[in-house]
């Protein structure tokens, strides 16, 4: 039995009249719309893992009278690809999900705020959002859409960040509470969801709900796109159903000589190979927003490290201190144990900031740097050392 | 400066004068010039009548709204892991002896600027780079010094 199941319904073709499946969502009403999709168990696709139809619940029952609709396509996670091939592929199902949660929500404006790395692809997706803008017209709903440009930078990925670039400020992370679903985007009410959420939504409208849940696990709802990468024969984009086994993924798609992968980017977790049988991709065992990095023997797990604390180094927005110095810490001290200036028992100490920043940083960035530095420091812990 | 000016005005005329349109008109003056001048950045501040400090913090928070001289094109070579493993320091190496320059710098006729960028999004496809806005992808030492000399021969 082959343990990996490879679903096709992501990149599926359009329908043959233009925003078919759009069209009819918009006939249903607000409540049945977040229903179903509360029932379909939808989980956020960017890797927190949020259920959706609950998002647009708590949204829709705000009583301001303008809300937002926000598509995250900040995609700046090492190792994630697979927005940009969804934008490149089928944006008309990603335009569609937005106007969908528009209608559920009541809001009447939508931003797409694309990384200033995929500027390239503006032109196509401005040729598209005509096509979508002139379809909603016939359809008699009112709603736009407006791309908003970053210019990269990775922590404008973090909900809040990207609302403030969008406002044109620094995109620096807000302090939670108030969420999104209360005060987002220019303090109104937000939904704010990753690209494959949206597209994820329209699936469950074209599919049924029963038929969506019958992809994945109890847990893990659906089919989820992964980007693959580094070791492999055949890296790219492959869609999945979710709740398969670590061991599973290595079989299909390592070169036979996989050491550890990195499930979830820089700011995810690094699994070695003792350790593949017993971890499930999913939301019940190690989740991602679809990373997956796979390293061979021939590689230095202190590299790998290196280069994941530079990111984050250069990345933290430096607006909060247990990032901004936690991370130039972690590069510092690594570099030092590796020279010899400082004891192997050092590294004892260095978990011990990342844990700090884990429970002390203001945002995601800063809150995640302990799973990659952890997981990588506690497994590999001869590659730090000699 | 006239022609700063004038390109200000322009994109506060498209994007509007609100401090929503701020990165919109940061990101026109890249496109036009490469980079945000002091002088532009006084521009822009009163143009939209906001403090010239305002318009430097979130110019300098961004790595693409490049505050210092670039060359016409911008080479940024991915330097994530991943991209790294494909081969990336051979990648740079070639551009660095074509371009007779270091990373981080500009060639002397300011047609070129080299440096490096996190993950661009082509892990399954690295090396990568971005020239200006356009993505290179699967690039080795051949692919990349083809792609240069059209550059130099623009």
């Amino acid at each position: 039995m082959k343990n990996v199941k490879r679903v096709d319904i992501i990149f599926g073709a359009y329908t043959q009249e233009k925003y078919k499946v759009l069209e009819q969502a918009l006939k249903k009403s607000s409540d049945q719309i977040i229903s179903e999709v509360i029932e379909s168990g939808l989980k956020g696709r960017g890797g927190a893992g949020f259920p959706t139809g609950l998002k647009w619940k708590y949204t829709a029952q705000e009583k301001e009278l303008v809300k937002y609709v926000v598509c995250n396509a900040d995609e700046g996670e090492p190792g994630t690809f697979k927005d940009r091939e969804i934008l490149t592929r089928v944006p008309r199902k990603v335009f569609s999900g937005m106007a969908m949660c528009g209608k559920a929500i009541g809001a009447k404006k939508g931003y797409l705020y694309l990384r200033g790395e995929y500027l390239y692809m503006l032109p196509e997706l401005m040729e598209e959002l005509e096509l979508f803008h002139n379809s909603v017209k016939e359809f008699n709903f009112d709603f736009k859409i407006e791309i908003a440009m970053g210019s990269g930078a990775y922590i404008c990925g973090e909900e809040s960040a990207l609302f403030e670039s969008i406002e044109g400020k620094r995109g620096e992370p807000r302090n939670k509470p108030p969420y999104p679903t209360v005060s987002g985007v220019f303090g109104k009410p937000t939904v704010i969801n990753n690209v494959e959420t949206f597209v994820n939504t329209m699936m469950i409208m074209r599919l049924g709900v029963d038929e969506f849940k019958k992809l994945g696990t109890s847990d893990s709802r659906g089919s989820k796109l992964f980007s693959v990468s580094g070791d492999t024969p055949i890296a790219g984009i492959y869609e999945i159903e979710l709740g398969m086994s670590l061991q599973d993924f290595v079989d299909e798609f390592g070169d036979g000589d996989t050491k550890a992968v990195q499930v979830g980017g820089a700011s995810g977790f690094c699994v070695p190979r003792k350790k593949f049988k017993d971890t499930i991709i999913g939301f019940e065992g190690v989740p991602t927003g679809g990373s997956m990095m796979l390293f061979n023997s021939s590689r230095s797990m202190y590299n790998v490290l290196k280069n994941y604390v530079e990111f984050f180094e250069e990345e933290s927005c430096g607006q909060c201190t247990p990032c901004r110095v936690g991370c130039q810490q972690l590069k510092k001290g690594i570099e030092a144990v590796k020279k010899g200036e400082k004891s192997a028992a050092y590294l004892v100490t260095l978990q011990k900031l990342a844990d700090t920043m884990k429970i002390s940083s203001k945002c995601g960035l800063g809150q995640s740097v302990a799973n990659s530095f952890s997981s990588i420091v506690d497994n590999f812990k001869e590659e730090m050392i000699y | 400066m006239p022609e700063i000016k004038e390109l200000v005005k322009g994109l506060a005329d498209k994007h509007g004068r609100g401090r929503e349109s701020l990165i919109p008109i940061l990101q026109g003056i890249i496109a036009e010039e490469r980079y945000i001048s002091d002088a532009a950045m006084s521009e822009v501040a009163v143009e939209l009548d906001m403090s010239a400090a305002l318009v430097y913090g979130t110019a300098t928070f961004y790595s693409f709204l490049d505050t210092e001289p670039r060359g016409k094109y911008v080479i940024r070579i991915c330097k994530t892991i991943t991209c790294d493993m494909k081969g990336k320091k051979q990648i740079v190496k070639t551009l660095e002896d074509l371009l007779k320059i270091k990373v981080g710098e500009t060639t002397k006729d300011n047609k070129f600027t080299l440096l490096e960028t996190n993950c661009l999004g082509w892990c399954h496809k690295g090396p990568a780079m971005l020239i200006n806005s356009i993505p290179y992808d699967t690039l080795d030492v051949n692919k990349v010094t083809e792609i240069i000399m059209d550059y130099i021969r623009k």
